[in-house]
């Protein structure tokens, strides 16, 4: 353990701890842009700087390790004047367009902002001014809405492992990109769209149908029905309607999906889905009732066996059913059937 | 198989052919006992780290051999435990030259002590201060200097492998560099069973692609690494956890170049150079408006005066020296009433300079300080890798006022405007680029503050410099020859032939034409 004073309060915390870490757990809220607790530090935003005392410069407190006899000053005004130059500084080189950018509400530079009383960016001069990416298919990069925080490069390579975005150029011109500027969707990008769920301010969007406000939606704790993997995600939905897909930060998965999950739920309310069953009726598909259904199946089913026997029948399960789910169908073919006929369509 | 005893005879070799070469050649003579450069530029200099530089060929391990070369590694691998070369370096107290002037002893207990299946030694080449070539000249005039340091570092902190990071842009360097390397390993001073003994010690060079930031010794390691050249958060030490989160030692070539005569002389006689907190000398490339501009090495503590007037012969051209520049970039422009301030670490830190690598550019009237400052930081805004807001987003908005006061359009409050972000830059920028990069301005701002003043009051520049608050002029002068209303492009000169010409100021647009033809020099800027 080791002993430091924090605002004049004394502490006694976990060796080994950041700065960060600890102002967290005792509930002093230090803003960061570019942190993230699944990555390594970055240290590139200055929005968690905090004044030590004996230091010559403010520190970034999410990648300075607590010591023994530290004294942390995480709110006085030298910090907050450099927290609202560096918040000045980001505006400045921001589109000031929350009325109509899909972000808003969930946006932390529009938070900071709001915390910080920085009403617009004071520094007038060159802005960056390059294309939106809109070449891959479910989500769009708009560069000059981009922070810089470098959350998206690092998710895509220290947890998606997939590097297919990185920086280019340098200082004032520096942008994400994939190689060569083929575009995301040109390049080894799997779609995941974990940068996505990660990104702070309104670069990396989902390519939504429906507008909404974060306020207006509710969220909606489900399981992933695409594999049996189960991560967990929130829907986002608007009157009766899912508009949009967040993964769960508190559990196995921690904040990470696939692009099914990410991006695979427009089928919920789409015109074509099924809601009932549908039996073939003279060359036609008419709908029915589940009874009606289950009748049919039996019935086929009884048939096959009593003139073919149990090993002409065969069960393939789906990849979109659970564990569980598959273990019981399995069991309904050997068990019920009597045949070893089983199979799943994901099965190498 | 080298030996002492092999060494010794190559050097009784080599040494006669050494000097016959010399006394055909008459550049030397023989001060103290040391082989030395004639002239008024070099007697005043004490040539430590350039002991070599101009007197042996580069391309000859014997010549470097001949005058003590690879003797004081061959003797501390016989002689000294690594915890004793450690030791020396200490109390040495060598500073790096790289600009920082961290002590080179300590940062060497620290990996030493650090325990590691690997460790290694980098040697920073990246030197990228514009007009500083101290390296450079290393390099290309004593590469052996540089090998012998880093093998000596090798085996102080018990890594077999190092690496050179030179930039790209010095061919001649990197090619003296590989022969010397394929020299040493020929001659096993280098490589496996250095001098017979079971310590190893290998070198590669890496090339650096151009980004000034890569001097920054993590985004070195990331580059050498293959990643892009960002410096690293400083959460652990690189003396600890280093180039592939290995413990590593990284110092500056003449930092390592100055290691072999340490532990040939002793650490005493070094420290009986300099200044008690700044022992040995420094390199410095004396440049700008001086008469004789070049390298000069002098002990640490010489005064600014007697660098740029006893040794660099003062101002060129019969100009009033202004300031000189030290550092770089990263450093500050110190005004003439204060050229009596010695030269240390410590004594530039405190009149808002820093030491740096060693570039010291001399300045004259008619040199304009706030362009001066204007220069200096849109190098920085050039070389800013992006990594962190206040130097990606705060050294260009800071650029961008300077130009605007150099371009005549500077308002009263840009000046506390430019103070408050450097504050918010230097205090809170992720590395050393980003934390100096307002030095220039900072430093121009207190010395020099009358100078911007005038640009933004009185909408002159008093150097004469700032092209846009300058006026063309006729003076009376002129013979009224027409030539420069013929050569004017936008006919904006009106006169009668044999009578005085008068140029339309609002329609000028300043292309000097008609001051380059006037026969009488009756054109001027005002």
């Amino acid at each position: 353990m080791v002993k430091l004073t924090i605002n004049g309060i004394d502490y006694e915390v976990e060796r080994d701890k950041t700065v960060l870490q600890v102002c967290n757990d005792i509930g002093i809220d230090i803003p960061t842009l570019c942190h993230d607790e699944r990555l390594e530090p970055y240290a590139a935003c200055r929005m968690c700087l905090v004044e030590i005392e004996g230091a010559k410069n403010l520190q970034t407190s999410c990648s300075t390790k607590v010591r023994e006899g530290m004294v942390v000053h995480t709110h006085n005004d030298k910090v907050m004047d450099a927290r609202r130059d560096v918040l000045d500084l980001l505006l400045s080189n921001h589109p000031i367009d929350c009325l109509t950018c899909e972000k808003s509400g969930q946006c932390k530079l529009q938070d900071y902002a709001y915390e910080y009383g920085v009403r617009e960016g004071t520094y007038v001069g060159e802005m960056r001014n390059k294309p939106i990416d809109d070449s891959n298919h479910f989500y769009t990069y708009d560069p000059d809405k981009c922070i810089l925080c470098g959350l998206c490069v690092r998710v895509c390579d220290e947890l998606q492992n997939t590097n297919a975005i990185g920086f280019e150029d340098r200082g004032f011109g520096t942008i994400v990109a994939t190689p060569f500027d083929q575009g995301l969707g040109n390049s080894a990008c799997v779609s995941c769209g974990n940068c996505v769920s990660v990104c702070p301010v309104g670069a990396l969007m989902p390519k939504y149908d429906t507008k909404f406000r974060l306020w207006e939606t509710k969220k909606v704790r489900t399981t992933c029905s695409y594999c049996g993997v189960g991560c967990q995600m929130d829907l986002l939905v608007k009157g009766d309607k899912v508009v949009g897909v967040e993964p769960a930060f508190d559990t196995f998965n921690n904040g990470l999906l696939c692009v099914k999950g990410k991006f695979g739920y427009k089928f919920i309310n789409h015109g074509d889905r099924l809601k009932t069953p549908l039996i073939k009726k003279d060359g036609e598909f008419v709908e029915a009732s589940w009874d009606e259904a289950y009748k049919l199946i039996i019935s086929k089913i009884e048939d096959t066996k009593a003139k073919y026997g149990a090993d002409a029948l065969a069960g393939l399960s789906s990849a979109r059913c659970t564990n569980e789910e598959n273990y019981m169908f399995q069991k309904f073919m050997r068990a019920a059937i009597g045949t070893n006929n089983v199979d799943h369509c994901a099965r190498l | 198989m080298m030996s002492q005893e092999k060494l010794r005879e190559i050097k009784e070799n080599a040494r006669p052919l050494l000097d016959e070469r010399l006394k055909v050649e008459d550049k030397t003579e023989v001060r103290d006992g040391n082989i030395v450069l004639k002239g008024d530029y070099y007697k005043k200099q004490v040539r430590i780290a350039l002991r070599n530089c101009e007197i042996i060929l580069p391309e000859s391990i014997e010549e470097y051999i001949a005058l003590d070369g690879y003797s004081a590694l061959g003797k501390m691998l016989f002689e000294m435990t690594p915890e004793d070369v450690v030791n020396t370096m200490i109390e040495s107290n060598l500073r790096g030259r790289g600009g920082a002037g961290f002590p080179a002893g300590r940062k060497w207990l620290e990996a030493f002590k650090y325990d590691a299946d690997q460790k290694y030694i980098i040697c920073n080449a990246d030197e990228g201060d514009p007009g500083a070539y101290m390296d450079r000249s290393i390099l290309e005039g004593d590469p052996h200097s540089v090998l012998e340091g880093m093998a000596i570092a090798g085996y102080a902190i018990g890594a077999n492998q190092g690496f050179i990071y030179v930039r790209a842009e010095y061919p001649l360097a990197v090619k003296r560099l590989q022969a010397a390397i394929k020299q040493a390993k020929e001659y096993g001073v280098l490589g496996n069973n250095i001098f017979g003994t079971d310590f190893s010690f290998d070198i590669e060079l890496r090339l650096g692609a151009g980004a000034f930031v890569c001097g920054e010794g993590t985004a070195l390691m990331e580059s050498i690494e293959g990643k892009r050249g960002m410096p690293r958060v400083k959460i652990h030490r690189t003396a600890h956890r280093g180039l592939w989160q290995k413990p590593t030692v990284i110092n500056n070539v003449e930092t390592l170049a100055n290691i072999p005569v340490i532990f040939q002389r002793g650490a005493k006689w070094f420290r009986g150079i300099g200044t008690e907190k700044s022992p040995g000398t420094k390199v410095f490339a004396l440049v700008g408006k001086v008469k004789e501009s070049g390298l000069v090495e002098v002990p640490m503590g010489t005064s600014l005066r007697e660098i740029v007037f006893d040794i660099g012969g003062g101002v060129a051209d019969g100009k009033a020296a202004k300031a000189v520049q030290t550092g770089g970039p990263s450093g500050g422009c110190i005004p003439v009433e204060l050229f009596d301030t010695p030269v240390d670490f410590e004594s530039l830190a405190k009149i808002g300079s820093i030491m740096g690598s060693g570039g010291m550019v001399v300045m004259d009237e008619t040199d304009c300080m706030v362009d001066i400052a204007r220069f200096f930081l849109e190098f920085s805004v050039d070389e800013s890798c992006g990594k962190c807001v206040p130097c990606r987003e705060g050294t260009k908005r800071m650029l961008e006022l300077l130009e605007k006061i150099t371009g005549g359009n500077g308002e009263e409050e840009d000046i506390a405007r430019m103070e408050s972000l450097a504050v918010t830059i230097s205090t809170g920028s992720l590395c050393g680029l980003g934390q100096t990069a307002p030095n220039p301005v900072t430093s121009t701002l207190h010395y020099f503050r009358d100078e911007y003043e005038a640009h933004i009051r009185d909408k002159t520049c008093p150097a004469g410099h700032c092209q846009a608050l300058l006026e063309y002029y006729i003076t009376e002068d002129c013979i009224g020859c027409t030539k420069c209303a013929r050569s004017c492009p936008v006919s904006c000169i009106s006169g009668k032939v044999k009578e005085r010409h008068v140029i339309d100021t609002d329609a000028c647009i300043k292309c000097g034409n008609c001051m380059e033809v006037c026969p009488v020099g009756a054109v001027i800027l005002r």
